[in-house]
């Protein structure tokens, strides 16, 4: 089946693993996703204020074009998921906005928020199967321990985002059982890792790092994995480099044999 | 034009699209916010003080930027009311104001020249958050 997909900014920049091991592995399932053309940054953090308009248009150009494609859109990067779907709420339930940005874009046809926005890990649960998944293993990622590091922005607020039980998520820890591997499940796995306070802040960040890596490894934890771009700079950044943190495309890609010299696999 | 006090607390409430009213000051938001040590008004506070009309304080907080919109507090207050799209709405109006925000688009470069790993993600977040 066809995707949109929408990368955003940071995966065509910093975060080009995630995006490189993303599409790999989607095409060693099965799967196509067809980057939108032309899309623009979708501003990264959502604007929270009810009468913001034009901070929204991007997303919204992003979920039309999806919409003209007739496919659902894909995301990969925590933030983008999150404003994507929450503009696209947005344009679902408050009428002034949606007036006041078809008024502004003027497509041919309006829109209402039809656009279904999915991230990466839903695609794998329910579009192809954590069983499905199983079975197209081909190296099981035995033995090793992994925390699952949600974050914020996939999770909350959980009546607009409608990922996960937001306290109790195990999205991830399905994902890391499906590849092989013990999911290791600690308190702080849902907990802000500080975000872009870091660029104001750097002990405000280290702090919040600190309490996740701690937590993760007294529950056993040997390393992490992410979706997100932030969390990955914030969890690597203020650590002493002795927790590795992985996106979780790479492990998936891993999982799948899609990586080259077999040995470096076993690290 | 300059509004007075009540007015602003008007445009937060309204912005925000919060009610307010329907806080049980439980403190729940407070207890799990993250950022708590760093802001010097707490999540139930700005709840409070808008509700009561009394905002010059925290109009003038500079520490309304460590607030993390994590949404801690949005999931877990049990009333409903949504405290960060408050401190969201009060953090905005600093920051529409020129001069307003204790942080400016200028001071991004060096940021990324201090440390190159730094994603795009979090310099757009700083031109958004920390405007003008
Ligand atoms: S959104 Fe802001 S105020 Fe609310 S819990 Fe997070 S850091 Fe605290
Ligand atoms: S959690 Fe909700 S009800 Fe409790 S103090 Fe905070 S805003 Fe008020």
């Amino acid at each position: 089946m066809n995707y949109s997909y929408y990368p955003g900014c940071t995966l065509k920049t910093k975060a080009q693993d995630l995006d490189f091991y993303g599409r790999e592995s989607a095409a060693a399932l099965g799967i196509t996703l067809e980057e939108l053309p032309e899309w623009q940054c979708c501003g990264a953090v959502y604007p929270i204020a009810r009468d913001e308009i034009a901070t929204k248009l991007s997303a919204i150009r992003a979920l039309m074009a999806a919409r003209d494609n007739g496919t659902p859109l894909v995301t990969l990067c925590s933030a983008c998921h999150h404003v994507l779907t929450r503009v696209n709420g947005d344009m679902q339930r408050n009428a002034d906005i949606r007036m006041k940005a078809n008024n502004y874009l003027k497509p041919a046809v309006p829109y209402a928020g039809e656009t279904r926005v999915i991230h990466y890990l839903q695609l794998l649960r329910d579009e192809i199967g954590f069983d499905n998944l199983k079975q197209a293993v081909k190296k099981p990622l035995k033995g090793r321990k992994i925390g699952a590091y949600y974050g914020c922005l996939l999770l909350r607020p959980s009546k607009e985002m409608q990922f996960d039980d937001p306290e109790n998520p195990h999205i991830i820890e399905d994902f890391i059982k499906a590849l092989g591997a013990e999911p290791v499940v600690y308190a702080m796995r849902n907990e802000c890792c500080g975000g872009y306070v870091t660029l104001k802040s750097e002990a405000q960040a280290k702090e919040n790092v600190d309490l996740i890596i701690k937590n993760a490894r007294a529950h056993g934890a040997e390393e992490l994995i992410t979706a997100c771009p932030l969390c990955m700079y914030n969890l690597r950044a203020h650590q002493d480099g002795s927790m590795p943190v992985r996106y979780i495309t790479e492990l998936l890609y891993e999982a799948l044999g899609l990586r080259e010299g077999g040995a470096a696999d076993e690290t | 034009m300059k509004l007075d006090e009540k007015e602003i607390a008007g445009i937060i409430k309204e912005i925000s699209g919060s009610d307010v009213k329907k806080c049980m000051k439980c403190g729940k938001c407070s207890a799990t916010c993250p950022a708590y040590g760093e802001m010097k008004f707490h999540p139930h506070q700005f709840v409070t003080m808008v509700a009561r009309g009394k905002i010059d304080e925290l109009l003038k907080d500079e520490t309304v930027t460590r607030c993390l919109s994590c949404f801690a507090c949005v999931e877990r207050c049990p009333r409903g009311v949504e405290p960060a799209n408050v401190v969201a709405a009060v953090r905005v109006l600093a920051e529409r104001e020129q001069g307003g925000s204790n942080f400016v688009p200028d001071e991004v470069p060096a940021l990324i020249i201090a440390d190159k790993e730094i994603p795009q993600q979090a310099l757009v977040s700083a031109f958004r958050r920390y405007r003008k």
